[in-house]
């Protein structure tokens, strides 16, 4: 019989040395970078089309996001049925996504269908005319879904709170409204798109088992494009001069979202990789001190959550959360609370090794697959840090001490720097 | 191809390998044979509460997540109508760990009556945000109500009521425990860089001493064939009304499946799909509308939900809706539109496949369906799926007396 009071033996994951598996870069003939990713066992493909067309571009609201969502809606001769069913023949998926600085084209397909669906993303970056009736149908839909959405607290916090920490009319705190759709007009749209899309520079990353004259393909169907390189625009943030906020959403609701959140630095600041480690402490993981209290001790939420906001310009340290109405206060207090420890005691040496450990074995799962690595390096390219970021990152997370975490909790946990916000 | 080693310790524990080198992580998946349908209809939502007390300490170790982190691991587990599954990853050289762990409590739990407390109040606010703190957050409670009168699919794996779930006893506790917790009912799959004679070792060491348990013997009631339409209108403020309609379909080991799958996709999975372009394109009567159904291991529901357009009338929508169904029941779906379908599963599959995570849980769940070696035969039996089959099920799943439609109206 094992003796089960006595936890085996481990490997401190501290002690790995990870590397970060080496990207491979090439240039087509008219300056587009590509970024590769070649591994995995699957015969699989994710490539992915970074454009400068995200919101910080466009001068009315909701442009960027509807030329994004059109794309695939209509092109010179085909109707979006034509190119719906062009790509699901093939089993694949070509999803956009419109963020902040970029905006994005993704197509995840077998790797022996790929030379069937490079003209279809071809056509969608150069031939899509954004047709009328299509935005009609989406504005109609979005602005239908909004009302949904709006019946939701997370979702009414989710905008709020981001409009608090950077202003109105910051890109990133911004929001959509039945008003902005009816303002678009499709003459808007196609300038956006002859500008952002049709002449603009994309970045290109491909991952998975790539199959060998892939590069010639690239290069074949999109290195003949204008390729225009664009720098994007930096807005003011203009941050609210209230704190604390209390708003009746729903008169029957039986839960308060809770944001609690400040501004941060972004990841060129020297605090921004140790603030990674000090937030894993409070609420960045399931044994985070946040978890185990508020949820594992008193029962107040199913979840709660701190994390530093992924931004470029800026970022911002949050806390979210759904608690029981009734306990929304008692939430507040007792994350207020938990920061206060963090300032007043260092970080036993028993729980940070755990954190440390915790963190490089999610690190080293994290490494495990082409889409991961590949998101990854996106995430180093876009944000304008080269690997050395990755090694920093790593030897914070081994050596940086208790000291300097209470220090950091000193400067950046204070009550007095977070806005609060509850939706019920 | 997913090759996998398989045996069977004397108590009854049913242990998969699944190596895979190029992976520095090691996966224990441990399901079990037990979810919401075992479930006494006046303690409903047992199974999934049960779940969070499993993360409350076992007869040995007093804390469940710490010792996983910091042997630099992460696990999470969910609950289902038909079983309830836990799974961890961790590196490789901390395997014996996810042992430790994992064997402790399938011996016994803490049944502590602190952790029971506390779980009881997540498992309610969990319940709120998902289910009751929602617009439309209550329409599967309702639908599954008005669809099955005797089967325990008629509640969802959260309970049907917040008191329930409140009510939980320590004994109850116990009980659930030593009825489904056991070696004989479960299946252990271990994947990643792992190898098989290692593995042997260690579910000897650690699972070889827990007791079998009674083998679990399910004898749920038997749903009966419906036999005229059910219609149901609720109103409540939402701001838009939703039209939710569900059929009786074939369950899981049933031959049938996979033509119901397919047929589920050519009507409402993407942007070509049938339904989205004829009632959200060509005719803008819905904002948005999808067809599904939840692989369930009893007959299940084939359902299809949408959101209206504003001033749609129900009955408009509706019809517009039994066109697209009489025409799926009249004419087979053409070779390029049934190819379609099959292309798009295949590589579904072969997205699934890339996480070792995910093969290691699918093993699980062929393993529990009858035979993990079915999982590489899955995509040969959506290929063998004809139209006419597909327009098979299409005429006896559509049938007006096999129907459930919920109204889900705004009310003003």
């Amino acid at each position: 019989m094992p003796n089960r009071t006595q936890p085996p033996p481990i490997v401190d994951a501290v002690a790995y040395q990870l590397t970060l598996r080496p990207l491979e870069r090439a240039t087509l003939d008219n300056g587009i970078p590509v970024y590769m990713m070649n591994a995995g066992a699957e015969d699989v493909l994710q490539l992915e089309w970074l454009y400068p067309a995200g919101n910080s571009f466009e001068s009315q609201n909701l442009v960027a996001a509807t030329a994004n969502f059109l794309l695939r809606n209509g092109t010179r001769t085909k109707n979006a049925l034509q190119i719906n069913e062009a790509v699901d023949y093939f089993g694949a998926y070509l999803n956009r996504s419109c963020y902040n600085e970029q905006a994005s084209l993704v197509l995840h397909c077998m790797a022996k269908h790929i030379d069937s669906l490079l003209p279809i993303v071809r056509e969608v970056v150069t031939e899509s005319v954004l047709p009328e009736d299509e935005l009609q149908l989406y504005c109609q839909n979005m602005k239908q879904r909004l009302e949904v959405n709006l019946h939701k607290a997370d979702f009414v916090a989710g905008r709020l709170i981001d409009t608090y920490l950077f202003g109105a009319d910051h890109p990133y705190g911004k929001f959509s409204s039945a008003e902005a759709f009816d303002a678009l007009e499709r003459s808007t749209l196609l300038r956006f798109y002859e500008t952002h899309y049709q002449q603009a520079q994309p970045l290109l990353f491909v991952a998975g088992k790539i199959p060998t004259g892939l590069l010639g393909q690239l290069n074949r169907f999109f290195g003949d494009l204008p390729a225009t390189p664009l720098n994007c625009p930096i807005h003011p943030i203009v941050p609210a001069s209230t704190k604390k906020y209390r708003i009746d959403n729903d008169k029957q609701g039986m839960q308060g979202a809770i944001r609690m959140a400040r501004l941060f630095p972004n990841r060129h600041h020297p605090d921004f990789i140790p603030a990674q480690l000090l937030n894993a402490v409070l609420g960045g993981f399931f044994g985070s001190r946040l978890m185990s209290n508020i949820r594992e001790d008193k029962g107040y939420t199913y979840g709660i959550h701190s994390y530093l906001m992924n931004l470029q310009q800026q970022s911002a340290w949050m806390i979210s959360t759904e608690a029981g109405k009734e306990v929304t206060e008692a939430t507040i207090t007792e994350v207020y609370r938990e920061m206060e420890r963090l300032r007043n005691e260092p970080v036993g040496e028993e729980e940070l090794l755990l954190v440390r450990n915790y963190m490089m074995g999610g690190l080293l799962g994290d490494l495990d697959g082409p889409f991961q690595l590949m998101g990854r390096w996106k995430n180093l390219i876009l944000h304008g840090v080269d690997e050395g970021y990755f090694y920093k990152t790593i030897d914070t997370i081994k050596h940086f001490s208790a000291a300097n975490l209470q220090e950091l909790a000193q400067r950046y946990l204070r009550p007095e720097d977070f806005y609060e916000l509850v939706v019920i | 191809m997913i090759q996998f080693d398989r045996f069977t310790l004397s108590n009854g524990l049913r242990v998969l390998v699944h190596p895979d080198s190029s992976t520095p992580m090691a996966v224990v998946n441990v399901l079990y044979n037990v979810g919401a349908r075992d479930e006494d209809p006046s303690h409903t939502g047992f199974a999934h509460l049960f779940e969070h007390l499993m993360f409350g300490g076992s007869v040995n170790i007093p804390e469940y997540d710490e010792p996983l982190q910091m042997a630099g691991g992460e696990n999470n587990a969910y609950t289902t109508n038909d079983l309830t599954n836990y799974y961890i990853q961790l590196p490789a050289d901390n395997l014996e760990t996810a042992f430790w762990l994992e064997s402790d409590r399938m011996l016994s739990l803490a049944f502590s009556e602190k952790s029971l407390a506390t779980q009881r109040k997540v498992v309610c606010e969990e319940f709120k945000e998902n289910y009751l703190n929602k617009p439309y957050g209550d329409s599967w409670h309702k639908m599954r109500e008005l669809a099955y009168q005797v089967h325990p699919y008629r509640w969802m794996t959260i309970g049907k009521e917040l008191s329930h779930i409140e009510k939980a006893t320590l004994q109850q506790v116990r009980s659930f425990f030593y009825k489904h917790y056991t070696p004989c009912n479960a299946i252990l799959v271990v994947a990643g860089a792992v190898d098989t004679e290692r593995v042997k070792q260690l579910a000897e060491k650690w699972f070889g001493d827990i007791p079998s348990g009674t083998l679990y013997e399910r004898n749920l009631p038997v749903e009966p064939v419906q036999t005229a339409a059910r219609q149901l209108t609720v109103k409540a403020p939402v701001p838009l009304d939703m039209l939710c309609k569900t059929w009786h379909m074939v369950g899981r080991k049933d031959r049938a499946y996979h033509a119901v799958d397919l047929l589920t996709d050519i009507l409402g999975s993407g942007a070509s799909s049938r339904l989205y372009h004829a009632l959200v394109k060509e005719q803008p009567l819905f904002s948005s509308i999808d067809c599904y159904h939840f692989g369930s291991n009893d007959p299940g529901l084939l359902t299809i939900e949408g959101k209206l357009v504003k001033g749609v009338s129900m009955e408009k929508a509706e019809a517009a809706l039994q066109v697209q169904l009489q025409k799926v029941i009249e004419e087979k779906v053409t070779d390029n539109e049934l190819q379609k379908v099959k292309n798009k599963t295949e590589s579904m599959i072969a997205f699934e496949d890339m996480s070792v995570m995910s093969r290691a849980s699918s093993l699980a769940y062929y393993e529990w369906l009858g035979d993990a070696t079915e999982m590489n035969q899955e995509l040969g039996k959506y290929e063998a799926v004809s139209s006419a089959s597909i327009r098979e099920q299409a005429r006896s799943i559509f049938r007006e007396e096999n129907g459930n439609t919920l109204y889900y109206l705004a009310s003003k």
